[in-house]
């Protein structure tokens, strides 16, 4: 190997990683690495328009191929614009590798030009970051940096590089590392299979099973053996919000998601439970309600990667510690066996009498299709989310902000297949949608992205339109505009007695048609019910162009069912303005 | 209940700011902290004391063994374990005070190691409880500073915390 800079070690580093994109945004601290991969390097670049877009579009990269995603960042505000995409990608543990410039070593803690504690501002929302010292250790740092970020429970990785260690005059040897080994981080390979055999007994033996799929499914690619586990034992399955996908959303045995705005059967037939298989899901507040009254006759089996997730907020029966794939084939393996040996497990009486229950349940409240209340021309939310399925025959990446449209989107587009919706989940980031879609477009070139957003969340990263015209990323935004700030309105009229503290924008908004045009995209305004679905075709015809489709929806609608807090249990549901469980 | 967890971490920069900003990320107090290198260079051994219900502190070593820095990690509160904390206290000590200081101090066995016209410093090891009494029964006494080195542990027997 010839000697390189450390401009050259990174740009090479990444090409021997495989890395597909690099999206990022120069800066006077990362100029030497700019230079490097100007000058020779295959991975092509991604402009964003600010750096927190380009943290979301490795993100929305990742989420749907399964690959780390990679961001190059400046020092100072670069670094600290490309937080908020950092605290996304790590409260639903995506895996990322974020290289951010630093000012020259020698000027470190003077307060210098573009200056920011990048390692300290990063600490609380990264898996690991690493300050880099000597030049020489650049390729094994960026190793180590993507090993870390895409074993285990995946994560963000932030590599600080002081600019001098860049530099083009200094070359040194370069090799990059195949493996590497660390004394300090082991990820568990496979489960217990002392655990994975009780597991298999308890499951058996429930009267009133349901299986809980999280996001850790779709993450550790255990949705096809999860479907299979699922399918021969005929129990039913609901997913969080991050989940969704990892079972077919249009599979009968699929009884929606869950949590505070899931579905009323899901909610249901969790509370009502009496052993819950719990993969790759966190039992996050925004699916427990009130965490003393959840689910109170279910034992629970708990799997995941990460130990710190189990039992961390409800005590697990049995827990799993292990890759969620790995543990599902042993556990398949295990139930197999139990059965062969006795035929009558799990009881077909039983688990008869609760799929009844919960086709009772499903009758009654199935999810609205018409109008809930009130007689108007207005298009219904869901109806949008409706008209974009059929237009899309189902098969589209979805990706979406955060806020009313964001739970229609969860609620009525079902997903068959795992890495099709794409949203921030965890730390729920308005904003993410557009730049999403802009990673997702640019790993599926061929396939459908739609962008469920509403004018709240949209303008929050409304720049990044000009960086869909120059990729040419056609993605459909498919904006649900009721000039509010939906979801923030929805607690007002249902905690705050109407009270609409600034979720409006009296009259500023933007005329999101010209927007879009002056980008150089089509705009199109739908009003009419009877338009929706002709524009939605339309837009889906133009293969090659983005088209932002600005839908006015009925402002007064509110996200049903909803979790009625404080507390409440799984079955403590608000299922329309007046009605409750 | 009180609690020491000691552990192995890298000996690398970061690495303790990565474990002290857990504690406030996640809600938990530390009471003393304790570290420095051993005599592998490449390893820091810390010790670290604070108070939780078993859940809590169950949870708490999760998330410090999650740390990439962190290597190795023990509750020495879990079974039999010898814990010394260090300090040296500075007290006035002229008149009558002057004797019953260095009494007070050999009755605890403690030592003084800095004597000057008008004050004793005194240096005394021991568990945190013994230091605490005898800051109590200092309390006659003008105390003029107080610096402690918070608990450093070792389990008892042949177990070892070691790579």
């Amino acid at each position: 190997m010839g000697l390189l800079s450390g401009g050259e070690m990174i740009a090479r580093a990444l090409e021997d990683e495989g890395v597909e994109y690099i999206f990022g945004y120069p800066g006077g601290a990362v100029l030497h690495i700019y230079d490097a991969l100007f000058k020779d390097c295959k991975v092509p670049h991604i402009l964003v328009r600010h750096e927190q877009a380009a943290t979301h579009a490795a993100d929305g990269y990742a989420r749907a191929t399964g690959k780390p995603g990679v961001v190059l960042v400046t020092s100072g505000p670069g670094a600290t614009n490309a937080i908020t995409g950092i605290a996304t990608a790590y409260m639903d543990s995506i895996p990322m590798v974020v290289l951010a410039g630093q000012v020259q070593s020698h000027l470190i803690g003077e307060d210098a030009f573009q200056e920011t504690d990048m390692i300290g501002i990063s600490r609380p929302i990264v898996k690991h970051s690493f300050m880099v010292k000597r030049t020489e250790d650049l390729p094994l740092i960026i190793k180590k940096a993507f090993h870390i970020a895409c074993s285990g429970r995946p994560g963000p990785v932030v590599i600080d590089i002081p600019k001098d260690l860049t530099r083009p005059d200094a070359v040194f040897e370069y090799s990059y590392p195949k493996t590497v080994k660390m004394r300090s981080y082991a990820p568990a390979q496979r489960g217990h299979t002392g655990q994975i055999k009780k597991a298999a007994k308890l499951l058996l033996a429930a009267k009133r099973p349901i299986i809980y799929s999280g996001g850790g499914v779709i993450m550790g690619d255990g949705s096809e053996l999860l479907t299979q586990l699922a399918r021969k034992l005929n129990y039913p399955v609901t997913s969080t919000l991050m989940g969704l996908g990892g079972f077919p959303g249009s599979d009968p045995q699929f009884l929606g998601m869950l949590g505070m705005h899931g579905f009323y059967e899901a909610n249901m037939a969790m509370h009502h439970s009496d052993c819950i298989l719990a993969v790759g899901a966190r039992f996050d507040d925004r699916v427990t309600n009130t965490v003393d009254k959840f689910c109170p006759g279910a034992k629970i089996i708990h799997i995941d990667v990460d130990p710190a997730s189990i039992s961390k907020i409800v005590m697990a029966d049995i827990p799993i510690v292990g890759p969620v794939h790995s543990v599902l084939a042993e556990l398949l393996t295990q139930i197999d066996a139990l059965i062969e040996k006795d035929q009558a497990v799990p009881e077909k009486g039983a688990l008869g009498r609760w799929w009844q229950q919960i086709e009772e349940w499903r009758a009654a409240q199935g999810l609205f299709t018409g109008r809930r209340y009130g007689e108007s021309d207005m298009i219904m939310p869901q109806q949008v989310i409706q008209s974009l399925y059929r237009a899309t025959k189902g098969d589209a990446y979805v990706t979406s902000d955060v806020g009313q449209h964001q739970m229609f989107a969860a609620q009525y587009y079902p997903f068959d297949k795992p890495r099709r919706w794409i949203n921030s989940g965890g730390l729920g980031t308005m904003g993410f949608g557009l730049p999403a879609a802009m990673g997702v477009k640019l790993a599926f070139p061929d396939m459908e992205v739609a962008c469920v957003t509403g004018e709240g969340s949209i303008q929050m990263n409304i720049q990044e339109l000009s960086t869909c015209t120059q990729y040419n990323s056609a993605i459909k935004i498919i904006n649900l505009r009721n000039n509010n700030l939906g979801m923030v309105k929805q607690w007002q009229d249902m905690q705050y007695e109407g009270r609409h503290a600034m979720s409006t924008y009296e009259d500023s908004l933007p005329d999101f048609v010209k927007l879009a045009e002056a980008y150089g995209h089509v705009g199109i305004e739908v009003k009419k019910l009877t338009d929706l679905d002709g524009a939605m075709d339309a837009a889906f015809a133009m293969k090659d162009r983005l088209v932002f489709l600005d839908i006015f929806i009925d402002p007064m609608e509110h996200v049903y069912p909803m979790h009625i807090a404080p507390n409440g249990s799984m079955n403590d549901m608000w299922l329309s303005k007046n009605e409750r469980t | 209940m009180r609690r020491i967890i000691s552990m192995l971490m890298e000996n690398e920069p970061g690495a303790l700011s990565r474990v002290v900003g857990l504690f406030s990320q996640r809600g938990y107090n530390i009471e003393t902290l304790n570290v420095a290198p051993t005599d592998d260079p490449t390893l820091s051994r810390l010790t670290l004391s604070t108070v939780g219900s078993d859940l809590r502190i169950e949870q708490l070593t999760k998330q410090l063994n999650k740390l990439v820095d962190v290597v190795k990690l023990a509750e020495l509160t879990d079974g039999a374990h010898i814990e010394r904390d260090l300090m040296l206290i500075k007290v006035r000590a002229t008149g009558a005070a002057r004797e019953e200081v260095k009494r007070t101090t050999d009755i605890f066995r403690g030592q003084i190691v800095d004597v000057g016209p008008t004050v004793y410093t005194i240096q005394l090891t021991g568990t945190s409880d013994k230091l605490d009494a005898f800051v109590a029964a200092m309390a006659g006494a003008e105390i003029l500073e107080v610096v402690r080195s918070g608990v450093a542990g070792i389990s008892r027997g042949e177990k070892v915390l070691s790579l």
